[in-house]
This record gives structure tokens, C-alpha cells and sequence, in this order.
């Protein structure tokens, strides 16, 4: 089995959904000739021709709003967004449009896009290249999220979102592309074909949405997180000695509930960990829900481990920018007490 | 350097308000049938003054003249005034229903009724229309029974939409309508997407956009025009210019220093400026925009001028910043009377053929709109089970959607 790293199994995974469906394209800005500043889409127009994969105008709520239409008209467009902190402009288009057209149509029309998009922090990219947004998606009815942390489940994972009748926001964290990273900005980086969920087979194959994994089996704690950070979590783990049990959500919406009810009713105690801004962040969605369903099996409060509330500051990326120590530190607060 | 003047703003204004005679000075409108009607096939650099004129067939004595002129058939032109008419009585007295407190909301395209017709007429039931608030009557022309319309306003249990969308957002595939959205402007860029989509299978449908030219100010209306001309989108972005976007007039949406038509100009696009009211000047239009389109040469944008006779909508007052008689003064007329003189003086309708239309086209209305609230209107009868406002979310029910409805059952 090849060994690829998250670009090359995501352009993987356009190709091979490229080639098996005619209603599949890909658009978006520098993504056609070019390949995409991430090298995400390199080598697809060449081999599938420029109806199938093509630049556009530098303008998100055009490529969203007509990547619809063409959704409407019964295509499964992948729109990309170049970075995650240049969505906004189709805020609109994926909150009141992409979101809602099953809904207000009853079933007369749906509009099955996949929007990918680099997100995350760890690459001196300052505010404007480092943010994660999902929670203003997670919050909207009727959009589904994916964010995942391997090149294997980001493969499969972005062939189960084209195939989705539901639009899906597909979030790349870009910092472990390349390899994965566990918040040691100091150590040499480690390329993914060291790892193992970097055999990723060439062919078609799907990892199911709303489905949780378990990357590492513990006792003592859950861990929530996804993206980099379940590389950062089990770090956090490895290094501290403490049985955590690790879960990488891999689709927000919809969750799978069950999976993370039954690991903290197991363990009593849960720390969730992501990127993004700590207020009105996913984990308060998360603290809620753990609280509701698992309140008689907790043994301490639950810890978040969040981005500070401020925009991202390029020059502290590694204060700001979450590492095992932070991690560790919550998972011994939930365990002294 | 230094400022010769002290530096100021500009705030364009409406020309008359309450109290003020009307003035429509700042229209200039060219004699019917002076424009010339260039190819299809032309360059869109090669007739960018269409975007500054105005197009009109219909004369004062209501003759049809010049090179636009469709050359519609008689039986074709008494159609179309039926469908205007039935149209105006239809929305009247939903107008009127809502007053009653049987829904919500509802509004009347009073004085734009030819715009939508000339799009049904000149177009397939295939061609999909993405519209905005006043093209109800593409829908009436499209064969939609009323009553399925009335019970889409009552959200009633026979609401094909079971009840989820305000009134007259309606959702019709089978009449090539899209699912309206209320929020303004985005449904240009979509009917892009959705031509290129045909254009991308080699397909022969084309789109429409309908967006009134307050609107066009949103980043979507210029997303959608800068696509539809990059990729040649078989698609007709059409501009309603009523003058009126609530109460903001049309000079504050940029209509003072240029048309709105021109919008099209700067992206490259062949752009017609049409009287709106002039129901063959708009069917030509569409038309030669549609020619335009299957000849894959790709898009055209059409401003439609005219005028919003009624209020925005029932939740609006329009007495407060307007004459009351600024539609009566409205220089291009009425689009209904104007096609009705017409038919008249081909000697191929008369008065008492209107009136005895008028009269059957209401007693019909009237009957269709007992029969929907037989079933129900928003406050009384039947409606659809509440357990269904969790459906089509997502194509499949998920874990919050059956814990939400099993609180909302009890």
C-alpha cells in the first residue's frame, strides 16, 4: 500500500471520485493549472480536463453561491476556499443558502457541495491563515463537519462527503499536511510515512461521517479533540504517563454521541482540546453534551483546552499555539481532584 | 495642492415625497421603436449603449413599432394579458387575505406583472427561473394551479412545503422555479452555477436570475455577473428596476450616475436597458437574451424599468415616503392597459372582453381560494403535523433531530 501524506491522499481522493462520477468537479482559487497553494489539486486538471477542475475570480461567496447552483442542477461540485479565514465572504451563501435549501424546499432541491478548506494554526500564518471556524458551522442547521486528523481518514472521510446528499464543510487542519505534528515546534518535523494511518490505499474506499475513532485505548481520562490536536492529545499522553483515552471526533456534525458517552462514562473524567477560541467554542457544545449525558458517571469538572480568546498573533505562535504541556496540565487538574 | 472647496458628501434623494407632486423629470425616455436591435451574435463591445437606452415597441397610441417588435401572434398577446390579469387579481386578494389575518406576509408585484410573463412566455418550462419577491406570475403562467399557491400562503396541510416557508416562497421544479430564499441577492450567483451546470453536460436549459435593483448592491449580484461572464454561463440576469426597494429609492442603490443595466457593461456582458412595462419590448428582450444563451454566446443582463405600484410588502407603508399618486403619474404607464390598448386597437380584444375576463378570472380566483381555506389558512383548519419540522434538515433524520422531536410530541 502507498504511503501518502494528507495533500497527496486528498488529491487522491479527488482524483478517484474525479474519475468514477461525471458529476464531480472541482473549483476554486489557483486549484486548476496551478494545482492549488497547497498542492492539494496538482496534476487533476491536467488528467481530468478544465471542465472538471478550474481556477476562479479571488471571490468565496461566487465560487459557494455557484457551486449551488450547480449542485441544485445535479453536480457535487468540491469548492475549494483557499484558507479557512477567507470564508466569510460566503458566510451567507453557506448559512442561509447551502444550509437550507433541502430544508426550504422540502426535498425538491438539495445542494450537495463539499467545501474544502486549510484551517488551524502552527505555520506563522497570523490571523488571517491560522483560524479554525468550525463552531460558526457546527452552529448552523443543516451543515455538516468534517475535519480530519490522518491521511487515510482524510481520504476516506472527503469521498463520504462528495458522496453526501448534505452539504458538508470539509476542514483540512493544513499544520500536519505534510506530517504529524504533536506541538514540539522545537524537534525535527516528522514526515507521515512514519506514521501508520499514512497507508492509504489508491483506490476507492469511504470512512463513514459521524463516526468517531478511538486512537488510543485509556482508563484514566477522555480526550476529546480532532485535527492537529489529537496528534498534540496524544503526545500529551505518551509523555505524561497518564492512561488517557483518546477520542478523534473526526465529524462534529453529526456527532457520534454514543462514542463519546460510552469512553467518559468509562473513564469519569474528560478534557476536550481544540484550536479554536475557547468562547462559545465546539467544546461547549461538547461540555454540554457530556454533562447532560454522562453527569452521574463524572468524577471531576470538565477541562477545556481552547485558543485564547484573542485573533491569532503571529509572533507568539508557539505561546498561543497549543502544546502537550497544556494538555497535560488539565488532564492532572481533572485527575487531583 | 490645496482643496478648492471645502469637502462634502453626496446623499442622492428620492425625487417627491409625501405631500410633493410627483416627478419622474429624471427618466428620459426615448420615442418606442428607436433603438436598433443588434444580432444576437454581436459582440457585447459592439452595442454597450443598449445599457443606456431603453427599449421600448409599444407607441403612445399603443402601436407596435420598430425593430423590436416580436411579431407575437394575436392569440399569443391575449394570453399574456390573461395571464397579467389574473396575476393582478390573484395577488390582490391574497393581499387582501392577509389583511383578513389568514397569513403572515404576502406582496403584490402591482405594475411589474409583464416582466414575469415575458419570461414564461418567451422561455421554456424548462429554463429555470431563480426570482425574487415579484414573479409570481411566471408561476400562474406556467400552468400552477392557484389553490396549490394559496395553500402555500395558509401553510395549510395541502402546503406542498408543508408549512416551513413564509408565504410566496414557493419551490416548484416541475414549473422551473427554484426554491425562493429571502435573502437578498443570492440566488444570482446560484442560477450561474446552475447554467454552468447545464453548459457542463452540454445540456440546452438555461437560467434565469431575477433581482430587483436595490439588491443588485450586494456582493452577490456582482459575484454572479463576474461569473456568468468568465464562464459564458448560459444564463439572463434580470435587473427589475421599481424604483423602490422599501423606501430607498433607486439612486441610493448607484441608479443616479448610471443604469443599472451598465452593471453588465463592466464585466464585459451585453446589457439591455427594456421598458418594463412594455410587454412585447420585454418579451423581445428575453428572447433575444434566450437566442443569445442556446447559441452558447453566454449571458446577458436585462434591466427591466418600472415601477412598484403597491407597498413592499403588507408589512410596509409606502404612504410614509412617497406621493400617493406617484404610480398613477409613472410616465411609462401601466403595463396591463398598455397591452390591453394594444389588443384593442388590432381590433383583437375590446372593453367588454376585458370586463367579462376581469369577472371570470375572479369568480374563478375566488372559488380557488374557498377551496384552500376549506382546508385552511395559517390561524384556522388543517395544517401539517408540527413532528414534520424536523424532516429534510438533512436528507436523514439525526440523534438531535429525534430527541427534539420526541420533546416537541410530548
Amino acid at each position: 500500500m502507498p504511503s501518502m501524506n494528507m495533500v497527496q491522499a486528498l488529491n487522491s481522493a479527488l482524483d478517484v471520485m474525479l474519475a468514477r462520477d461525471p458529476n464531480v468537479l472541482t473549483f476554486g482559487q489557483d486549484i486548476g493549472y496551478f494545482g492549488g497553494v497547497f498542492r492539494v489539486t496538482d496534476g487533476l486538471q491536467k488528467k481530468h480536463g478544465k471542465n472538471r477542475c478550474f481556477d476562479t475570480p479571488i471571490c468565496e461567496l461566487g465560487i459557494v453561491g455557484v457551486g449551488i447552483g450547480m449542485a441544485v442542477n445535479g453536480l457535487r461540485p468540491v469548492l475549494e476556499i483557499q484558507f479557512a479565514d477567507y470564508i466569510y465572504p460566503a458566510y451567507d451563501q453557506l448559512v442561509s443558502e447551502a444550509a437550507r435549501i433541502r430544508y426550504r424546499s422540502v426535498g425538491d432541491y438539495i445542494a450537495p457541495i463539499t467545501v474544502r478548506s486549510p484551517y488551524g494554526g502552527g505555520i506563522f500564518g497570523g490571523e488571517t491563515h491560522s483560524q479554525s471556524p468550525e463552531a460558526l458551522f457546527t452552529h448552523v442547521a443543516g451543515l455538516m463537519t468534517v475535519i480530519p486528523s490522518t491521511p487515510y481518514d482524510a481520504k476516506g472521510l472527503l469521498i463520504s462527503a462528495i458522496e453526501s446528499n448534505d452539504p458538508v464543510m470539509f476542514f483540512e487542519p493544513k499544520r500536519i499536511y505534510n506530517g504529524p505534528f504533536d506541538g514540539h515546534h522545537e524537534r525535527p518535523a516528522v514526515p507521515w510515512s512514519q506514521h501508520p494511518a499514512s497507508e492509504v490505499p489508491e483506490g476507492y474506499y469511504t470512512v463513514p461521517l459521524g463516526k468517531a475513532a478511538k486512537v488510543r485505548e485509556g482508563e484514566a481520562v477522555t480526550l476529546l479533540c480532532y485535527g492537529t490536536m489529537v496528534h498534540v492529545a496524544r503526545a500529551a499522553v505518551e509523555e505524561s504517563g497518564i492512561d488517557g483515552e483518546i477520542l478523534d471526533l473526526r465529524t462534529l456534525v453529526p456527532l457520534d454521541l454514543e462514542a463519546v458517552v460510552e469512553s467518559v462514562k468509562k473513564t469519569g473524567r474528560c478534557v476536550i482540546v481544540h484550536e479554536a477560541t475557547e468562547t462559545s467554542g465546539y467544546g461547549g457544545e461538547l461540555v454540554a453534551l457530556v454533562q447532560k449525558h454522562c453527569f452521574y458517571h463524572l468524577e471531576a469538572p470538565i477541562e477545556r483546552v481552547c485558543g485564547y480568546d484573542t485573533p491569532y498573533p503571529h509572533g507568539f505562535e508557539w505561546e498561543y499555539f497549543i502544546g502537550p504541556a497544556r494538555v497535560v496540565a488539565a488532564m492532572r487538574r481533572v485527575l487531583e481532584i | 495642492m490645496r482643496n478648492t472647496v471645502k469637502l462634502s458628501l453626496h446623499f442622492p434623494d428620492a425625487p417627491a415625497r409625501p405631500g410633493d407632486k410627483p416627478d419622474f423629470s429624471y427618466l428620459q425616455i426615448p420615442e418606442a421603436g428607436r433603438v436598433r436591435r443588434p444580432d444576437p451574435t454581436t459582440p457585447a463591445a459592439d452595442m454597450r449603449e443598449l445599457a443606456y437606452d431603453l427599449i421600448r415597441v409599444l407607441d403612445a397610441e399603443h402601436r407596435a413599432v420598430g425593430p423590436w417588435d416580436p411579431h407575437l401572434a394575436p392569440e399569443t398577446l391575449r394570453r399574456a394579458l390573461k395571464f397579467m390579469m389574473t396575476d393582478r387579481i390573484f395577488e390582490d386578494r391574497m393581499f387582501r387575505a392577509q389583511r383578513q389575518g389568514k397569513t403572515s406576509f404576502f406582496l403584490r408585484g402591482l405594475g411589474e406583472e409583464a416582466i414575469a410573463i415575458a419570461h414564461a412566455m418567451a422561455l421554456e418550462n424548462s429554463d429555470m427561473c431563480f426570482t425574487s419577491y415579484r414573479q409570481q406570475g411566471l408561476l400562474i403562467a406556467r400552468g400552477c394551479p392557484i389553490v396549490n399557491m394559496m395553500n402555500q400562503a395558509y401553510g395549510n396541510a395541502a402546503d406542498k412545503q408543508h408549512g416551513v416557508q413564509m408565504p410566496l416562497h414557493y419551490s416548484y421544479p416541475e414549473y422551473g422555479y427554484f426554491a425562493m430564499s429571502g435573502n437578498l441577492a443570492t440566488q444570482v450567483s446560484q442560477a450561474v452555477g446552475w447554467a454552468m451546470a447545464s453548459a457542463y453536460r452540454g445540456d440546452d436549459k438555461i437560467a434565469v436570475a431575477f433581482i430587483g435593483e436595490g439588491a443588485t448592491a450586494e456582493g452577490d449580484f456582482h459575484a454572479g455577473i463576474l461569473f456568468a461572464s468568465v464562464y459564458r454561463a448560459p444564463v439572463i440576469i434580470s435587473i427589475s428596476n421599481n424604483q423602490w426597494a422599501i423606501s430607498t429609492f433607486q439612486t441610493v442603490a448607484g441608479g443616479e450616475q448610471t443604469t443599472f443595466a451598465a452593471r453588465g457593461v463592466g464585466v464585459g456582458l451585453p446589457a439591455l436597458r427594456v421598458d418594463g412595462n412594455d410587454f412585447l419590448a420585454s418579451y423581445a428582450a428575453v428572447q433575444w437574451a434566450a437566442e443569445r444563451a442556446r447559441a452558447n454566446l453566454g449571458a446577458t443582463v436585462i434591466e427591466f424599468v418600472t415601477y412598484r405600484g403597491h407597498a413592499h410588502s403588507s408589512s410596509d407603508d409606502p404612504a410614509r415616503y412617497r406621493p400617493a399618486d406617484d404610480f398613477a403619474a409613472w410616465p411609462l404607464g401601466d403595463p396591463v392597459v398598455r397591452l390591453k390598448q394594444h389588443l384593442i386597437g388590432l381590433g383583437e380584444w375590446s372593453d367588454e372582453q376585458h370586463e367579462a375576463f376581469e369577472a371570470q378570472a375572479t369568480e374563478e380566483i375566488r372559488a380557488q381560494q374557498v377551496q384552500a381555506e376549506s382546508i385552511g389558512t395559517l390561524t384556522a383548519g388543517k395544517h401539517p403535523d408540527p413532528a414534520t419540522l424536523f424532516e429534510n434538515v438533512f436528507e436523514e433524520l439525526d440523534w438531535r433531530h429525534a430527541l427534539q422531536r420526541r420533546e416537541l410530541e410530548g
